[in-house]
Parts: structure tokens; sequence; C-alpha cells
């Protein structure tokens, strides 16, 4: 049956184009996750075939834990992410707030200028970055990683932010200004739970690139201490011989967190929707 | 306790000047309308009296006080803005009290406010909920419960009623205009809608690109209006304008409301022919182009038939007739 908007042919196209590109967005992450139950031979024998009976091998997992520290590595990986993500939403927020609610001389300018990171990829900078940790001491700390992603993460925060902060009610904001709010007030309580969809956006841009990022930990931080979990993999890449039950194992974990994250940050998108402030 | 005084007060926006200087005065108890076309610096005077903007320069005073740079909780006042602007995280009861909570007001004080307020307003049985859960015309009286309870010197409306259907819309200006007779309070109300100014005004003051045009009662602004521009905006349907050129006057600009004109099918001041007649049941409004006058619009009261395309003549009232300068001012 077909309706004013709903068309039996269209439907079947619509949903063939989306399976077709969900197939391809997850075959390379099935492939890993399936040939990490596998042993070594059966990795090279068939390895588009899920683990049989006779495949089946956890010894990359084994590997994994056994080798390395690798709860340690995820920790690492864990505490720079979400600290990072953090300081990016804090003050990536306020400085949108700020550039969108505030009228100041040169704000337009400033507003480019913080927008000017997004086009100059911050590797760019990674000889100033090493000399200015190793002159602040900050070599082989997770802090230097931190203070990195944060300012790797704010211009595009900001850029995004500030053009939703745009769309917060004016009445809103002036309301508040008139029942004796501070702007702090203003800030926390009646705009950031409106443009909550938008910083759940950002979190998620922000979070993967820190997350899989392999540069920075190996520059600034490639001690056993503050080692992620990308840094961490690379043990079991050698010059001659690859652990590829290993490696698939460790990147099969690692998807796991930011999975998680991801979930959490995606019900928000979808819960902030749906709270109607005005109108 | 209540009374605003503007003193030359200008507003700029970088090289735009949205204030002209502007000078008003608001006596206790006073209902004042600020009307006037959008983009006409009504809604930025509110807001300089709210201190929501600073003005570039001139005074206001709150009951004699100087409040120029006085934050906006410490003036004494309480607004009511378009959009409502309800706080979305918290209830009705919240909403209205936190005003009061942010200037230490004792708990008890504030539920009896709140209780009495919400009984004006037939607000008690949503007192729990929240304000997505409530329609926009409880939205609004929530907005105005909130004002209600601050107990301040004067009240602020932002355009209130635009958001509201027609039919809220007459509901709710008649609540405004008995919670004025009820707490007595000053009251100043912007709106681009002249019915609204006609039926709520003790006073209204039309502005226009800055500048206050005429300050008035209703009736004065419509049976004596100062200029072209005040004479077309308040009324409806509009204010016929006539080329005094066309009749052979010596005024720039003959003005005649479309009720002071009168029609006959043999004889009258102008022949025209009907364009087009709207039905309201009360009143039926033609439009008729005149050979002399061009395009007039007549009100008559009561149902009048005529065609589109058939002949009748126009007669003014001429008691009622303006006669504009070249400068729009009313000549005597």
């Amino acid at each position: 049956m077909s309706t004013a908007t709903h068309s039996l042919p269209r439907t079947i196209g619509a949903h063939a184009i989306l399976l077709t590109y969900t197939v391809i967005a997850l075959f390379p992450v099935i492939l890993v996750i399936m040939n990490s139950f596998k042993s070594r031979a059966g990795i090279f024998g068939a390895p588009l075939t899920p683990p049989t009976p006779k495949t089946f091998d956890l010894i990359g997992y084994s590997t994994v834990f056994g080798q390395g520290d690798f709860f340690h590595y995820f920790q690492n990986s864990l505490v720079v992410t979400v600290a990072s993500l953090f300081f990016v939403l804090l003050f990536g927020a306020m400085a949108a707030f700020a550039l969108s609610e505030y009228r100041f001389r040169g704000n337009t300018l400033m507003g480019l200028y913080l927008a000017l990171g997004i086009m100059i990829p911050i590797r760019l900078g990674t000889v100033a970055i090493l000399q200015l940790m190793v002159a602040s001491g900050l070599v082989n700390t997770l802090t230097a990683l931190i203070l990195v992603y944060t300012a790797q993460g704010l211009p595009l925060a900001i850029f995004i932010l500030s053009e939703f902060m745009k769309q917060v009610s004016d009445d809103l904001k002036n309301a508040g200004r008139i029942d004796g709010l501070s702007e702090y007030t203003i800030f926390f309580r009646l705009v950031l739970p409106l443009v909550r969809p938008s910083m759940a956006t950002v979190a998620v841009f922000t979070m993967i690139p820190i997350w899989n990022d392999l540069w920075f930990p190996l520059i600034l931080a490639p001690s056993e201490e503050t080692k992620t979990v990308t840094l961490g993999a690379q043990l079991f890449l050698g010059q001659f011989v690859t652990n590829w039950n290993a490696i698939l194992a460790a990147l099969s974990l690692a998807i796991l967190p930011v999975l998680i994250l991801y979930v959490i940050f995606s019900r928000q998108l979808i819960r902030g929707i749906t709270s109607g402030a005005v109108k | 306790m209540g009374s605003l005084n503007i003193e030359n007060v200008k507003k700029a926006f970088g090289p735009v000047e949205v204030l002209k200087g502007i000078d008003l005065e608001v006596n206790d108890g006073e209902f004042v309308v600020f009307v006037g076309p959008s983009g006409c610096g009504k809604s930025t005077l509110l807001r300089v009296i709210a201190g929501l903007e600073d003005s570039t320069s001139g005074r206001v005073l709150i009951d004699g006080d100087d409040v120029s740079v006085t934050p906006p909780a410490k003036r004494g006042i309480a607004m009511v803005f378009q959009t409502y602007a309800l706080y979305p995280h918290l209830t009705v009861k919240n909403n209205m009290g936190l005003g009061l909570k942010q200037a230490g007001t004792p708990a008890a004080e504030i539920e009896r406010r709140i209780k009495i307020a919400s009984a004006m307003l037939s607000l008690e049985p949503y007192l729990e909920r929240r304000p997505a859960e409530l329609s926009g015309g409880q939205r609004q009286r929530v907005a105005i419960g909130r004002a209600v309870v601050r107990e301040p010197k004067l009240f602020l409306f932002d355009e209130p009623l635009s958001n509201l259907d027609a039919a809220l819309r007459v509901n709710t200006r008649l609540e405004i205009a008995q919670l004025h007779r009820r707490l007595k309070a000053t009251m100043i109300y912007v709106t681009h809608d002249q019915v609204e100014a006609m039926t709520l005004a003790d006073k209204i003051v039309v502005l226009n690109a800055g500048r206050i045009e005429q300050i008035g009662s209703p009736m004065e602004l419509y049976n004596s209006p100062a200029n072209e521009f005040v004479a077309g905006f308040i009324g409806s349907p509009k204010m016929n304008f006539i080329d005094g050129a066309k009749l052979g006057e010596t005024a720039k600009t003959i003005g005649v409301r479309p009720e002071h004109l009168t029609v006959d099918a043999k004889s009258g001041a102008w022949k025209g022919t009907v364009v087009h007649a709207e039905h309201l049941g009360a009143d039926t409004n033609l439009y008729l182009d005149c050979e002399k006058a061009g395009l007039l619009t007549v009100r008559i009261f009561g149902v009048y038939n005529a065609e589109p395309g058939s002949t009748l003549y126009a007669t003014p009232d001429a008691a009622k007739t303006y006669r504009f300068g070249v400068d729009g001012k009313v000549l005597k």
C-alpha cells in the first residue's frame, strides 16, 4: 500500500542503500573482532570465516593480558580522553557563550582567531610543543597529553557551540538577569542544558581522534607508565614478526570504551531534543 | 510608588542610532503602551528601562532614583517576555519563586505570594508541573505570575500576546487589564498591535524611527493625531490619505478615516468604482477606486451590498477630515 509520503519501492530502495552502507562500515570492525578469536593459522588460512571450534583460540587475548600492562594502558587512555573531553567542553562552551552573548570590541576577530585552529593541524607545531613540554618538565606525563588534546579540540568546539548558543532565546537569559541570576548561573543552569544535543555532537567529534591518536603519546609520553592503548598495541608490531592475534585482540578491546562513551552521548543527543523551553 | 522618568535617553549600536533622544514621564499606577512599527525602537526602550541594555546617554529614574547603572535585578521591576522565557528545568512554582529566592526572601513569604498570584491567575492546578507540560496560554500566565510575585514597582511587558492565537490573545488581554485594575501597579507594555494599545492603555506612546511621535490617551490619538504617521498608525482600517493637489486643496495631504466616509449610489463628492467588498457582518469594508481621490477604503456599519465594478459616490465628513502640511504635521 502506498500513501502520499511512503511508497514501497522507495522504502526498499532507501533501506537497501542504508543496509549496504552499514555492511561496508561494519565490515572491518567485524573482521577485526572475528579474527581476534582465532588461532594464527585460522587468521591466515581463512580470514573471512567466523571462528569454528577448530580455529577458535583465545591466544590473542591471553598474550595481551599477559604481556605488557594493558589494563594500565586502558586506564591511561581513558583518563586522557575523559579529562580532555571535559576541558574541551567546559572551556569551549564558555568561550562560545562569551562570543555569542556579549558585544565587545574585536568579538568577530576573536571568533575567527579561535576558529583558525580548525584549518591548521596541531601536529605542525609538534617540535615546539615538545620543547615546551621539556622546558616545563611535563614530558612523560598524562598532563602533557591532556593539555595538547584540549588545545586540539577547542577550535571546532567553539565554532560549533557558538552557532548553537546564538539560537538560545535571549528572553530566557534576560529573564534570568531580571530574577537576579549571575552570568555563571545563567550559563550553567539555563544555557548549557539547552545546548546539550550540540555538546554531545562536539563530544563525539572530539573524543574519537583523541582515543585513536598515536602521534602525541609516541612523542610526548612514550614511557611505560603513561602509554595509551594505541601506543601499547604497537608492542606487537615488529619489524620482522607481527603478532596478529595480540594486535587484533588489543584493537577489539580498544573499541569497547569508545563505544560505551558514544552510547552515553548519543542518548543525550536524543534526550536534549525533547526538552521544551520556549514556545 | 512606581513612577518612571526618562530623560533624553539615546541608544546607538555602533553607528546605528536606535533611540534618538526619548523624554517620557510615567505616573504611578498608569498603564502606558509603547506602540510603533517594527524597528522603531520600542523594545530597545523597554530594555533600557529594564537595564538589559545600557543607554548611550540620558537617565532613567524609577521613583525618582537614578537607576541608569543599577543591574536589572535591583531596579524593582518585573518583565514578561514574548517567548514566555520560563526556566525549562523548574516547576511552575519554582519558576515563580526563583527571583524572590535569589533576593533572599524568607520561604514562608515566597509561599504566600505564590499562593496569591496563582489564585489570581488560576494556576493552582499546575504548580508542580514543568513548562513543557503547559499550553501556550498557561505558560504566559505563569510568566505573568512570575512578575506578580515580585511585587515590582514597574511591570514591563514585551509583546506578551504575540505568540498566542487570536482567541487566547483576547482572553489574556482581558486578564492583563483586570490585573492592572486589581494591582493598581504601573505597567509599561510594548506592542506593534494598535488594537492592544487602544484597549489596554491609559496613555499611548507612538514611536517611529527612534523618536516619540505623540503621547496621549487612546481617544486623543484617534481624534486629534499630531501628524500623518500617528493618523495612519492608529485606527483600523487605516486612514485614507489623498493628495491635496488633486482635490485643489492647499494642504499637502488630506486624511479621512474609512468610517468617516459615506457612500451613495447617485451623488456625492468623489465618484468611484467598487474594486472589492469585505463583508464582516457587523461592518462592510469597501475599496473604491475614485477618479479624483485614488483608492479609498470605506467602512460602512452593518451590511451593505455592493458588487465589484458598480459605481458609487463617496462623501467625507467635513468635520472629521484632517489636513497635513508638507512636514506631515496637522494643519490647524
